[in-house]
């Protein structure tokens, strides 16, 4: 056998400190609320202390944001869109800082975070520095104006990546924001607010504050903040939608989801089961769009199953920091509960589970990849978002009963269709109430375009044009 | 003839609900009554229930598929037909309009143009929309990637006090894009709603994608708000602030999309929003290769 | 034939149908599997060993219009030494010559366990007829070639002329008597994926013991997708009748690099099954110094220089 010798990426390349503070009006300072620690999920160690934001300390913080408003928004889209552009530059320079410190704090393996999340960040802000100057042209009117101060709460899943989806583009239109990274998860958006500095950004302009739930809360329901742009569950976005209702924020809303992921008996069979696999197995399954519901064929359903079966074996599961890892540590030991509850009701529902043989680290939070056949939709775990490496495998006889199936779910996030046939997957595409649909490929992203859900799965859109829609009084 | 022969006695028409293509009494078979502005009985329209609200939600749902699914040029021949229509009954809506006290004889003729006028203007964006809110995307990657805009569902709307103009400017945006929709109409004025219902029903419209409730806006509304089964709402016609704050936090369950716009003014420009509104992005990706 | 699949070129429709029959390959899907594995980080003792395993693995070749005595006899030397400094270097798998200089290569390599394996059947371009075909692949197979790596016929392939392609395979494959017969299906000129996963199925029904990317002539050629594609057409043979068929990059494969990419994808597509020179070869002329070159980086922790090894 050709066992692969370890590959650490080297963790030299970033200095994590003692603890860090929060980012307000340009300057690191401390939180008033008790300071919090954020682990290695790999490994259990902690990494760092950082500071927890207390109402007051948010209050601060828009107060920044409101004062900047007035210098970011008056300044020509040219010079935003210079700020932005040497944002971006900065992101690359300092990538595999970034994507280290980003695997350290979220588990996520490190091939991951070098070769999906950290080029996507750094071409969102290119993307949208290049809208700065530009929104005359975007459809909005011929001089549409910012909203004013943004608050924005990101989760740990993508914890880079998402604060560039809503950074960016609130920027590029004149905004200033807020932000509050997760609580498992806040590094990588200190690092951010280094790079900032690094940039001269005007200060207030992007500020950090770091905290849980509460903060969060402040952040969304201050009365000062125009906008409220939130990624997570659908459980939080309702309350969120619940708290503003009424107050005239515009919000957006990136909630959970249940992609169906449907394999016709034509399809390319070698890339469906890659598509399968990136689908749910990408990011450990912590991806609101992941591909959860695999809905496949009847008539193909053994063969398919024995080919992903046999793809699972060579999943490389352990060190986030191994370069050959695929898959890496669950974030925390609350999302692994969920994800070994989920799992144990899918069992004692009557499902059939399958784990390939692994050997699990003894230190951090881990899970196996996992398969569950015989599912029927009234499952659980045919109906819940897992967020974690957990599928669920369904069958359908006809396209007719697939799109029934597929649609059948209060989300509406992300869809998934695999077949040769052209006119089947446009047919498909037509009926599949979802944001996004892959059609031969998934969890694809790129900032030019337009991310979002249907129904429960959230409103508006993060990329593209459309994106600025969310940051523009229009 | 003599002086003495009696007046003809009009036939009045019954005021119903609009559900389904049928026109149904209130399942409660409450009526109440409708007065001019001068205080005159005008007739007793249909008071909805809440049953009368699902029954319409339910049609409303059955129809979207078809509708949704029916081309865009379709969609807006049929609103070129509502318009039609209406143009035909100009002279029964400004005497409605009229008897009802809302506009001034002289002004009434305007507010049936305009309402007319509007229908055309949005049959024509029925097949225009997508290509002003869909965009082909230029990914980094071998990768054909199409944005364009999809109906959202079934729209509850509450229409405002405005009983022809404003009706039509709510109704017209939702349903051009393909979907359908529960009215609630004005509580004050709410029988040229009823009226232009008939002009629906004779349009060659699918029964079902528009559905009218005459009635309580305060009892029917938050019914609306919470049903699970539809997918937006538009609060133009909610004036009172906490009904319309219950009402958003009603839609919070489902996270049904909300419009609520400050003051409308029903003779400008209406620009897209009220069709964006009740849209979704859908994003498809599909490789490129041989 | 008893095996599953022998109604399969019972006439030219069927073979078609049967072709036709296989699931697609989405281009697009199969570059960007084959990427990824390409950045498996393959370090230290595993590197060592995946060097080691890759030599085995060489097929050296030389298939020049100017090859002479001369030039085979100093590659022979090299194939059954590669490195006179270092016994502990293993020979390569086979030297892979013209058919006139197949009797030069066995004598130059008797007893030394590599073994001769010669082009045939109008190499490069396949264009002639079966008569001068199978007469090609007799004079190298009579001079003691031990492989034959014959061509396919790509423009009957192309015209859809399958069972041209499988009788001829059919025909070469008897002339080889004892001889491995590798068919090399020059990918660069089938263009699509579809078409290689076609022709690698072609092939094995037709009887060959090997499937081979490129004649080293045209380009693109041994690319990791289109080996990705073979792996797994042989992995899917496998399954399907029980018979296993070895897999041959060539053309385009230089540095320690890229061989090392090849051994993982043999290794998480078809497993340690195929991880063995007697089931997957690495055709090249170059590779073999550059491999070389990074063993005794490996052993001593000096980058090499070129001018300490053999430039046969």
């Amino acid at each position: 056998m050709f066992e692969y010798a370890p590959a650490p990426e080297s963790r030299d390349v970033v200095d994590i400190k003692p603890s860090y503070g929060l980012f307000i009006d340009g300057e690191f300072v401390d939180g008033t609320g008790a300071p919090f620690k954020t682990i290695n999920p790999a490994t259990e160690e902690a990494l760092a202390e950082v500071a927890a934001a207390s109402q007051a300390d948010v209050d601060r913080a828009v107060q920044a944001a409101r004062k900047a408003f007035g210098v970011w928004s008056a300044m020509p889209g040219s010079e935003r869109a210079k700020y932005l552009f040497r944002i971006a530059r900065i992101i690359q320079e300092r990538s595999r800082e970034l994507a280290v410190l980003e695997t350290l704090d979220n588990g996520k393996p490190i091939r991951e975070a070098r070769d999906v999340d950290l080029p996507l960040v750094a071409a969102h802000f290119f993307y949208y520095a290049g809208w700065a100057d530009k929104l005359g042209y975007a459809g909005y009117g011929p001089d549409p104006k910012p909203l004013g101060v943004a608050g924005q709460v990101i989760p740990w899943n993508f914890p880079l990546l998402m604060l560039a989806w809503k950074i960016a583009p609130a920027l590029a239109c004149g905004n200033t924001v807020v932000l509050k990274p997760a609580e498992t998860t806040p590094l990588t958006a200190l690092l951010f607010a280094e790079i900032c500095r690094q940039a001269d950004l005007p200060p207030g302009v992007v500020n950090i504050v770091t905290g849980a739930g509460e903060t969060g809360a402040a952040v969304v329901n201050h009365p000062d903040v125009n906008k409220v742009a939130f990624t997570g569950s659908t459980e939080v976005g309702r309350l969120i939608a619940r708290s503003v209702a009424g107050s005239g924020k515009k919000v957006t809303l990136e909630l959970g989801g249940k992609a169906a992921n449907i394999v016709f008996d034509d399809a390319a069979i070698d890339q469906a089961v890659e598509g399968i696999v990136d689908g749910i197995f990408f990011n450990q399954g912590h991806v609101c769009c992941a591909g959860s519901r695999l809905l496949v064929q009847e008539s193909i359903a053994e063969e398919l199953l024995e080919s992903l079966k046999r793809r699972l074996a060579r999943l490389r599961l352990g060190d986030p920091m191994d370069k050959n890892t695929d898959i890496g540590a669950i974030n925390s030991a609350e999302q692994l509960a969920r994800v070994r509850e989920l799992s144990d009701i899918g069992e004692a529902e009557g499902a059939e589970r399958w784990s390939p043989a692994c050997t699990l680290p003894e230190r951090g939070f881990w899970f196996p990849p996992t398969v569950f056949t015989g599912v029927a939709q009234s499952h659980r775990i045919a109906r819940d978002e897992v967020f974690g490496p957990v599928l669920a495998m369904l069958t359908f006889r006809t396209p007719a009963e697939a799109v029934e199936k597929a649609n059948n779910t209060p989300y509406g996030l992300s869809a998934g269709v695999w077949t040769e046939k052209g006119s089947r997957i446009l047919w498909m595409a037509d009926r599949l109430r979802a944001g996004v649909v892959w059609a031969n490929t998934f969890n694809k992203f790129d900032p030019t375009s337009p991310f979002g859900g249907y129904k429960e799965s959230g409103y508006g859109r993060e990329g593209g044009r459309h994106g600025l829609e969310a940051y523009l009084d229009v | 003839m003599s002086d003495t022969q009696a007046v003809r006695l009009a036939v009045r028409k019954t005021y119903k609900l609009y559900i389904g293509g049928a026109f149904p009494r209130s399942e409660s078979g409450r009526s109440y009554v409708v007065t001019s502005s001068k205080g005159d009985f005008l007739a007793n329209a249909s008071k909805a229930s809440r049953k009368d609200a699902r029954d319409a939600v339910s049609a409303a749902r059955k129809a979207f598929a078809g509708w949704s699914g029916a081309t865009a040029y379709n969609r807006g021949q049929i609103l070129y037909r509502i318009a039609e229509m209406l143009e035909g009954r100009r002279a029964q809506f400004v005497a409605e309009l009229t008897e009802a006290g809302t506009r001034k004889a002289k002004d009434a003729g305007g507010i049936v143009d305009a309402a007319i006028d509007r229908l055309v203007w949005y049959a024509g964006w029925s097949d225009k929309i997508a290509a002003v809110a869909g965009a082909a995307n230029p990914v980094a990657g071998p990768y054909l990637n199409i944005s364009s805009p999809e109906p959202t569902g079934v729209v509850a709307v509450i229409a405002p006090d405005e009983p022809l103009l404003g009706l039509v400017s709510v109704i017209a945006p939702v349903i051009v894009t393909g979907n359908t929709c529960v009215v609630v109409a004005s509580e004050r004025a709410p029988l040229p709603s009823i009226t232009l219902a008939e002009v629906l029903a004779t349009s060659d419209l699918p029964g079902g994608v528009v559905n009218v409730l005459t009635g309580s806006v305060k009892e029917i509304a938050p019914w609306l708000a919470a049903h699970m089964d539809v997918n937006a709402i538009d609060l133009t016609g909610v004036a009172e602030e906490d009904l319309a704050i219950a009402c958003e936090q009603a839609a919070a369950e489902n996270l049904k999309r909300v419009l609520r716009p400050s003051a409308p003014d029903w003779s400008a420009d209406p620009g897209t929003k009220r069709m964006t509104a009740f849209l979704e992005t859908k994003t498809v990706w599909h490789p490129t290769g041989i | 034939m008893t095996t599953p699949l022998a109604d399969v070129a019972s006439s030219g429709a069927t073979l078609r149908a049967f072709l036709h029959g296989l699931p697609g390959v989405d281009r697009v899907g199969a570059d960007q599997r084959a990427k990824m594995l390409g950045t498996r980080s393959i370090k230290t003792t595993a590197k060592a060993e995946a060097i080691d395993l890759a030599i085995r693995m060489v097929d050296l070749t030389t298939l020049e219009g100017a090859d002479t005595p001369g030039k085979v006899r100093a590659m022979c030397a090299k194939a059954a030494h590669p490195d006179p400094s270092d016994p502990s270097v293993p020979k390569v798998a086979a030297v892979c010559v013209y058919p006139d200089l197949v009797g030069l290569a066995v004598e130059a390599l008797g007893g030394s366990g590599v073994k001769v394996a010669s082009v045939a059947t109008a190499f490069p371009s396949g264009r002639s007829s079966l008569e001068v075909k199978v007469a090609d692949t007799a004079l190298a197979v009579a001079a003691g070639a031990d492989e034959i790596d014959m061509v396919i016929d790509r423009g009957a392939f192309l015209a859809g002329d399958y069972l041209k392609v499988y009788e001829e395979i059919v025909a070469i494959k008897a002339a080889c008597g004892e001889a491995h017969l590798k068919v090399i299906l020059e990918t660069g000129e089938l263009a699509t994926y579809d078409n290689v996963r076609r022709a690698s199925w072609l092939a094995m029904l037709a009887g060959g013991d090997f499937i081979k990317t490129s004649t080293g002539k045209v380009q693109p050629a041994a690319t990791l997708p289109v080996t990705l594609i073979m792996l797994e057409a042989v992995r899917d043979f496998l399954a399907a009748t029980g018979r296993k068929v070895g897999v041959k990059p060539a053309g385009g494969i230089r540095t320690t690099k890229d061989a090392i990419k090849m051994l993982v994808l043999v290794n998480e597509t078809v497993g340690e099954g195929w991880l063995d020179p007697d089931w997957f070869r690495l055709g090249a002329s170059t590779l073999l110094n550059d491999l070389l070159m990074q063993r005794q980086k490996m052993a001593t922790g000096r980058y090499a220089g070129p001018d300490y090894f053999t430039l046969d």
